[in-house]
């Protein structure tokens, strides 16, 4: 059974398509990790599954029981509202107190409760979202361009959290990232899409499938290589560089 | 006791600055000040709809409020600069109401008094108006809290927790209109936004929770409308200017006190 399904969703804002017929569904346990250009509706997808944002066609099927943790693409706060970390993990309300203490340890931040929301740093922030995310004990994680702000080593170290919570408490995870080579090689499946769905399955068969190649250019030899590069330890610092192309170029 | 008129002065600016705190926190969070400011000034309109009808001045103000909040509200995802078209509506309603007013012939009215408040002349049904308004207000905002809370911080977080941020926007937009229709009488449409803004803002710097907030915005409210009819009364000054400038030097200390934490 599927955690949610997507059928043929198609999404508009006024007059504008951003997302037309998309099918998809994640199954319990995996990781499935969504690629694509800016302003391919990567973000409108996630905001449809929670339901954010209306269809105006198809429709987002939960599973019945499924409950769903969302990490948000980035999260101002305000430097007019005072908030502790706990008092903030606590909204909308009906949390007990070892409950956050529990999701903040998963989330690798045991010791923020009683930090103000506005002065953490950039890596502990998007830390406290996740524990957030893990507060209802959801079977399917929605993070939407997590790592967005931090360097490298940061955000490689919050995937490894993301695979350290799956691992622990088995929930499916969706995520969109920009960060090609850092999530497809911890991904079971890579959709990509750019207004409808390209083309999807496992890493190395989307990074060498040609519509996933006309979307990235040039910079797709470099994912794929440094994809290649976590797994075969190849040493190709050209690639690296296309690597940087590609961040670029997005 | 309600046969002083001081008395009933005190008991108005109290309700006023206890229904304007936790909306003033809100306010302030959501960066709606100009938001405040144009359904505030809508309010004269409001004013002149009612002598025009003979009706409340409470229901007249409250309605027009309310239409202006709506009116910005649907209008702000459209495409306009959100400061130009409250700048358009605030002052355009300010001036249709000041004009509409002036066609109103055989009243007498004292514009001034609906401009900058007349909270000397509160009587005791006008009493009973503003503290069941401000119980609204309160109430309202209360019950809702956490959802207006978790829709303040991040829409997207309050669709995944299954709160509506459009519905919570509405219930601050009514909150808004109604804090409006009280206080017209305290201190006036132009000073209204004044007494949502600046006790908030002057308990940021004392608070560590929202909730603190909220409440150390309703003390600083209260103070300055006890302290500032006292200076009014000895001073022989306006009174809502006076109370708005209470809260103004409440801020002041409780920035420096900002300032000096920083430093230390």
């Amino acid at each position: 059974m599927s955690l949610v399904q997507v059928d043929g969703l198609s999404v508009r804002y006024g007059a504008r398509t951003v997302l037309s017929h998309v099918s998809l569904s994640v199954s319990a346990g995996e990781i499935v990790t969504i690629v694509g250009p800016n302003g391919s509706g990567k973000t409108s997808l996630l905001r449809a599954i929670i339901g954010a944002v209306k269809p105006f066609r198809g429709r987002v099927v939960h599973g019945s029981g499924v409950k769903i943790g969302y990490v948000p693409q980035k999260l101002h706060i305000d430097e007019t509202l005072p908030i502790t970390v706990s008092r903030f993990l606590k909204l909308p309300g009906g949390v007990a107190a070892a409950d956050i203490n529990q999701a903040l340890t998963q989330a690798g931040v045991p010791d923020l409760s009683g930090a103000q929301l506005s002065q953490l740093s950039g890596g502990q922030f998007q830390r406290v979202l996740l524990a957030r995310a893990l507060i209802g004990k959801p079977d399917l994680l929605l993070l939407d361009e997590a790592t967005q702000g931090l360097d490298q080593r940061g955000s490689a170290s919050f995937y490894q959290q993301i695979e350290r919570v799956r691992q622990d408490t088995g929930c499916a995870v969706l995520m969109i990232s920009h960060e090609l080579h850092v999530v497809m090689s911890a991904s079971d499946r890579v959709i990509c899409l750019n207004g409808h769905v390209c083309c999807e399955g496992t890493p190395a068969v989307v990074a060498s499938a040609p519509e996933y190649r006309a979307l990235f250019g040039t910079g797709t030899g470099g994912a794929l290589a440094l994809y290649r590069h976590e797994h075969d330890h190849g040493h190709d610092h050209g690639d690296h560089n296309h690597d940087h192309n590609t961040e670029a170029a997005e | 006791m309600l046969d002083d008129f001081m008395v009933r002065a005190a008991l108005a600016g109290i309700g006023v600055a206890i229904a304007a705190a936790p909306l003033g926190c809100f306010v302030v969070w959501r960066r709606m000040a100009y938001f405040g400011d144009a359904t505030a000034h809508a309010a004269i309109l409001g004013v002149a709809l009612s002598l025009a009808f003979s009706m409340s001045i409470f229901i007249g103000t409250m309605a027009v409020a309310l239409l202006m909040a709506l009116t910005v509200s649907v209008l702000s995802g459209r495409g306009y600069a959100m400061d130009t078209l409250l700048g358009v509506l605030a002052h355009s309603a300010l001036a249709f109401g000041l004009v509409a007013v002036s066609f109103i012939s055989g009243v007498r009215i004292d514009l001034m008094a609906y401009l900058f408040g007349d909270i000397l002349a509160v009587s005791r049904g006008d009493l009973a108006v503003i503290w069941g308004g401000a119980a609204l207000v309160v109430a309202l905002i209360g019950w809702r809290w956490s959802a207006l809370l978790t829709s303040t911080l991040n829409e997207d977080l309050a669709h995944a927790s299954g709160i509506d941020p459009k519905g919570e926007q509405l219930v601050l937009t009514l909150a808004l209109a109604i804090t409006v229709a009280v206080a017209i009488k305290v201190v006036g449409v132009l000073l209204i936004a004044a007494m949502l803004i600046i006790p908030a803002a002057a308990a940021r710097p004392l608070s560590r929770t929202p909730e603190g907030m909220a409440i150390a915005a309703g003390t600083i409210g209260t103070l300055s409308a006890v302290v500032g009819l006292r200076a009014a009364y000895v001073f022989d000054t306006p009174a809502g200017p006076s109370i708005v400038c209470v809260a103004a030097l409440i801020f002041l200390a409780s920035s420096m006190i900002r300032n000096f934490k920083s430093v230390r």
